[in-house]
């Protein structure tokens, strides 16, 4: 890990002094350990604050429509993409929110993110002194001693079924290892999901999203909830109630959630941003597998798409239409 | 309102339910179907209310799943056949969408009969009738939907 963060270092120390980028944005160490924090690098001497670990969870991208419109024009934005990131850059791309060249893609081939719940709820007391990571093994140094993780186990769901872990578009890759494309389709958990009888799998929908208060972080979270007015705060016309009753709750899940229709990515941001730890890729990866399935396509892998949505074929299947003899 | 639904759910579903469904119609061919059918006089349930829009391309899935909020048993759009759209391409857009909507509300647990799609055009009368027969029968043998509607407990159990 070390070699990939001196290498990410001396890369934006490079591209600042040569004012390729106006700034940098990147991964900081947290004010909590196993954390880090977003960290935008304008100015050479702060480089060395970069980081990069397995616990560089966020999705960058989200800021990029927000933020751009507010530079001085013609500034270039570095960015740091994981496979996911840039799938979600890409996409927004594909929906003509950002230029290519308003960015700089520096992609790094990931293997994946540790859920940090994993490991601190298998922790016996202590505090953390330092973590150390390697291909294999996590390993936490604390004040009682040494505790190893496997990698593999700790994973985020999202990082488990990744089918693209390096970056599908970037201008500099950084190589972790060797990460090709992967076929995980459809995800084990939506087809065990699939077979349960109808009232059990609303039930389930009921149950997980009933923990939920309404806190909107997982549209803030995603980067493809760019809309300037949310549906959910629409008034004219209002079209569900602002309460945190269920069928309120429910309502504006199932529709944001068919937004994400063709273009999510599973970067897994909204379920890391979710408070009450709802699971919310059990209903948006669903969509993500329906779409591969049904129209054999992934978003986010090259600018030049369309988007799912904006194009059709005359070929499409209608089976799903109701037929009378 | 609640005092509404909490009657209807009282009904005996078997014998007095008699389900509200929305029907959003083409302006320029299944609004026309249906015209076609009531002036033509063929029989068809009572259970639909018409919602014109200019095209099926026109529904966004979030007055799909308004409708079904709002308190109706069933929701039905219908459009141009493909190929005869009036703007060219509005249905073959909204067959992507529809394909997309259908099959997650199912999965997340919604009974597919309650959604449904068709293509209807304004010389078939007749197919129309079939459909709304067709539609209203399923509904009605499913009940009225209870678990998703504006301010209702949601329990997901229809008994």
């Amino acid at each position: 890990m070390k070699r990939v963060e001196s290498e990410l270092i001396t890369n934006v120390e490079e591209l600042l002094e040569d004012k390729k980028i106006g700034f940098f944005m990147g991964y900081e160490n947290g004010s909590l350990p196993l954390r880090t924090s977003p960290c935008f690098v304008k100015e050479k001497e702060d480089v060395q604050r970069l980081v990069w670990n397995c616990f560089c969870t966020n999705n960058l991208s989200v800021y990029l429509v927000s933020l751009i419109p507010e530079l001085p024009a013609g500034t270039k934005v570095g960015i740091l993409c994981k496979g996911c990131d840039s799938r979600s850059l890409v996409n927004l791309i594909v929906e003509k929110q950002l230029k290519r060249e308003d960015v700089l893609i520096m992609g790094i081939s990931c293997s994946g993110m540790i859920n940090i719940d994993k490991l601190t709820g298998n922790l016996d007391g202590g505090r953390i002194l330092e973590v150390e990571e390697n291909e294999e093994e996590v390993i936490l140094k604390l004040d009682t001693g040494e505790q190893r993780f496997s990698r593999k186990d700790s994973l985020y769901e999202s990082c488990k079924n990744c089918t693209h872990p390096t970056p599908s578009v970037y201008d500099i890759l950084i190589r972790v290892g060797e990460h090709a494309p992967k076929s995980v389709c459809p995800d084990p958990m939506i087809a065990k999901f699939r077979q349960k009888e109808r009232l059990e799998r609303w039930q389930i929908f009921e149950r997980e999203l009933s923990r939920c208060v309404r806190c909107y972080a997982c549209r803030n979270a995603c980067p493809n909830c760019y809309c300037k007015e949310c549906f959910a705060e629409q008034t004219k016309p209002r079209w569900f109630g602002l309460s945190n009753e269920l069928s309120d709750v429910l309502f504006y899940h199932l529709v944001r959630i068919l937004h994400q229709a063709g273009r999510c990515v599973d970067c897994g941001a909204c379920v890391r941003a979710c408070p009450e730890k709802v699971d919310l890729r059990l209903f948006t990866r669903m969509l993500v597998d329906e779409v591969k399935e049904r129209f054999d396509y992934e978003p986010g892998l090259s600018p030049n798409d369309s988007h799912l949505l904006g194009v059709f074929s005359t070929d499409d299947t209608q089976e799903f239409m109701v037929e009378v003899d | 309102m609640k005092h509404e639904s909490n009657e209807r759910t009282s009904f005996d579903k078997s014998k007095s339910f008699e389900p509200k469904i929305v029907a959003f119609l083409c302006n320029w061919c299944s609004y026309a179907g249906a015209d076609l059918a009531g002036v033509s006089r063929f029989q068809y349930p009572a259970n639909i209310r018409i919602i014109k829009v200019p095209c099926s391309g026109r529904i966004n899935p979030l007055y799909i799943v308004k409708a079904l909020y709002n308190g109706v048993d069933g929701v039905l759009v219908s459009g141009c056949h493909p190929g005869d759209c009036h703007y060219i391409s509005g249905n073959y857009f909204a067959r992507r969408k529809f394909a997309l909507v259908k099959k997650f509300l199912e999965y997340v647990g919604i009974e597919s009969e309650r959604v449904q799609f068709s293509w209807v055009s304004a010389a078939e009368g007749v197919r129309f009738a079939q459909i709304i027969d067709k539609l209203t029968n399923e509904i009605r043998k499913l009940g009225p939907l209870t678990y998703f509607r504006k301010g209702s407990t949601c329990k997901g159990d229809q008994t």
